[in-house]
């Protein structure tokens, strides 16, 4: 049965006998449009509103929710005690806006390595070399993140290479807020760079040839055709190293001292109290952060550049 | 593993409180809130044939049989020698050693105190009968039918080992060498920005001991039994203490790596964590404190559903063996729970380093209970913080 055949074939008529099940099935699919996207889409469908939206409502139905504290089992009596105690608790606030700070800091600084770095390799570089810098920037991801992170704790000690650099033990960062920064920027770097490098290479040669003859030096150029041009890149990186940086809790728990951040307090209380509702209604605030910068960078097009 | 079971510890809303209860008012008859007393489930009466196998929910560095360390190995000769067939589950938390047990599906669980007494009073294991273990006889005084394991004088397990919370210092940075936590509290300390602490809810109760012995009229007995004066005076303590914190710890092989380089100088550890900073070459030292100090404890329970309680019991008499208690002992870095493996460690010193003969030295040290809302020290009248409240004071502690 040729697919020209079949498709001449009026659905209905069906005038070849099937052979086997396999072969049925075919026909039938063929011949029934809706079950044949039902059958491609049911899975990826499932998922989403299974796996991911399926737990995200969970999420915030559990928020509701207490536990006892004398068995440890869950109290599902919908309750906002828990946002009561978040909303109400300085130290969550403190929290709040520190883990924002760390998250935009390490966006910022990420951008400001990223681009010149991005430029140069989609621009600059000749192709060969193009191919090896984007292998060295995606190496480091190939390497396990605690690894990465244990490694920093060590060049971060006292009297480490981070200090000598400073000129001197006890003149570096050592560890805390700096440290956390630092990590994360130095860990999430390669999700700045990749979505600018690929905005980038999509620049066209001869706008930047035309800009030239129009007679623009080089930060002009930059600054009226890169720039505007790559913006949606730059978001679309900045959607990484800012949910990344805001959820993390395993860098900070390595160099970050005594700081905390909302990760911290999510892990300590499923970790150490079993208090899953707690936790549940303070893993809100990055999704409902998360949802909110989305939502403004939304008319940008960077959605589009993920 | 330590650092997850250290979590886990705490995680557990233990049952402790029933025991607590126990100890202080026996005339409601029941040792649980409201005189609950454990279900009723007998004891194994006598030892039978192995069943071939056995199921074991244990802390991971427990139940070795050479994967990990072709060294490390307890458990191939036990099978050799029983026909039991050893299956493990290593389980990370209290929490899930508990969920494990409720499936029935285990024989034996290497339970911590604070997940031990929500099996006995949730009818998961069952009473020891401890004359069918021929090792028990030789285990410590100081392990045996504690509040952790036992139930109106009933053993509900064999003990496996102990340990404390000790002070460790820099003997090249902390001069004079430190006694008491005053070291860590004081906020007039020389070393703000070089004291490490244990990054833990159950921290309070650190801070609840110093605070027994500095602040008598607090009236504290049991640092895991806290009314709200009491519990706002720890954290109070601990808020001020913050101010000298150069970084909590919360896993072992980040603290020793602090002591080494000096980002730390001087805070809580555990023994075995200042022996692997030694054999790193940092120039450290530890106290119990005069203070006391707090600990942990670990106790092998039987299930009351086992399928295999014979091989569970050959199994508990096995891991208390001299020879095998001293290899985990010295595996895991605890004192021991039978005093004849002090003669058994490879490392002669083993014992003494860890204190296992010492009653002296662990009559100083409580050992990490949960805190419930009723008080742990049999008080009536108030109720105490639990383990939740602590686990919220402990973030605002951190800022």
């Amino acid at each position: 049965m040729t697919a020209l055949s079949t498709l001449d074939r009026p659905a209905g008529e069906d005038s070849i006998p099937a052979r086997g099940p396999v072969r049925r099935l075919s026909s039938w699919l063929h011949r029934h449009r809706g079950a044949r996207l039902a059958g491609l889409l049911s899975a990826p469908l499932l998922w989403l509103l299974v796996a991911y939206l399926g737990s995200l409502a969970v999420l915030f139905v559990s928020a509701l929710w207490t536990v006892n504290s004398f068995t440890g089992d869950l109290v599902r009596e919908p309750t906002f005690a828990n946002f009561r105690t978040i909303l109400t608790e300085a130290v969550y606030r403190t929290v709040t806006l520190r883990s924002l700070g760390v998250a935009a800091a390490v966006t910022v600084i990420d951008v400001l390595i990223a681009l010149p770095m991005a430029f140069f390799m989609a621009k600059v570089a000749s192709p060969r070399s193009r191919r090896l810098l984007v292998i060295a920037i995606l190496t480091p991801l190939w390497a396990s993140y605690l690894v990465k992170a244990y490694a920093w704790r060590v060049m971060l000690a006292n009297g480490g290479p981070v200090d000598w650099l400073f000129g001197g033990a006890g003149n570096g960062p050592g560890y805390g807020l700096v440290a956390t920064v630092l990590v994360l920027s130095y860990l999430w770097l390669p999700y700045m760079i990749l979505p600018i490098y690929a905005g980038l290479e999509r620049l066209p040669d001869s706008l930047l040839e035309a800009s030239a003859d129009l007679g623009a030096r080089g930060g002009r150029t930059v600054r009226s055709v890169v720039l505007p041009m790559i913006v949606p890149s730059v978001i679309a990186g900045s959607i990484f190293t800012f949910s990344l940086s805001l959820g993390d809790y395993i860098t900070v728990q390595i160099v970050g001292g005594k700081t905390q951040l909302i990760g911290n307090l999510v892990y300590a209380n499923i970790g150490a109290a079993n208090n899953l509702p707690f936790s549940a209604a303070l893993a809100t605030i990055p999704v409902l952060i998360m949802v909110g910068y989305l939502v403004a960078v939304r008319r940008s097009g960077a959605l589009e550049e993920l | 593993m330590r650092t997850t079971r250290v979590f886990t510890a705490l995680a557990a809303a233990g049952l402790l409180a029933l025991a607590g209860c126990g100890d202080g008012g026996g005339a409601t008859g029941g040792s649980g809130p409201g005189g609950i007393k454990p279900p009723k489930i007998d004891k194994l009466a006598s030892l039978g044939a192995g069943e071939g196998q056995v199921n074991i929910v244990a802390w991971a560095g427990y139940v070795e049989n050479g994967s990990t360390d072709p060294k490390v190995d307890w458990v191939t000769g036990f099978e050799k020698e029983t026909g039991c067939k050893v299956n493990v589950k290593v389980a990370g938390t209290s929490d899930e050693m508990v969920t494990l047990m409720k499936t029935g599906d285990y024989d034996v669980v290497s339970a911590s105190g604070d997940a031990s007494l929500r099996l006995i009073y949730g009818g998961e294991v069952a009473p020891v009968n401890t004359d069918l273990i021929a090792n028990y006889k030789d285990v410590f005084d100081g392990l045996k039918l504690k509040q952790w394991n036992s139930v109106d004088g009933v053993a509900y397990g064999i003990p496996h080992g102990r340990g404390a919370n000790v002070l460790m210092y820099r003997t090249d940075k902390v001069t004079p060498a430190p006694t008491s936590w005053s070291a860590v509290f004081d906020a007039n300390s020389p070393y703000q920005g070089k004291v490490t602490a244990y990054d833990s809810p159950i921290y309070i109760a650190d801070a609840a001991l110093y605070l027994m012995k500095h602040q008598p009229e607090l009236g504290i007995k049991n640092p895991y039994a806290l009314d709200d004066k009491q519990f706002a005076a720890a954290v109070d303590l601990l808020k001020k203490q913050n101010e000298l914190i150069g970084e909590y710890w919360s896993d072992y092989t980040k603290e020793v790596q602090a002591f080494k380089s000096g980002n730390s100088v001087v805070g809580t550890a555990w023994q075995v964590i200042v022996n692997l900073a030694k054999a790193d070459g940092a120039p450290v030292e530890a106290v119990l404190p005069e203070e006391g100090a707090t600990g942990w404890s670990d106790t092998w329970m039987v299930s009351a559903k086992a399928k295999h309680p014979n091989c569970g019991y050959l199994w508990m008499n096995h891991i208390i063996a001299p020879a095998a208690n001293a290899a985990v002992a010295e595996w895991f870095g605890e004192a021991p729970a039978n005093k004849l493996a002090c003669d058994q460690t490879a490392d002669k010193n083993h014992c003494t380093t860890f204190h296992a003969a010492d009653e002296a030295y662990f009559d100083k040290v409580w050992f990490w209970s949960t805190p419930v809302e009723q008080c742990l020290d049999g008080r009536t009248d108030v109720k105490c913080k639990d383990y939740a409240a602590w686990t919220q004071a402990w973030t605002t502690i951190k800022g």
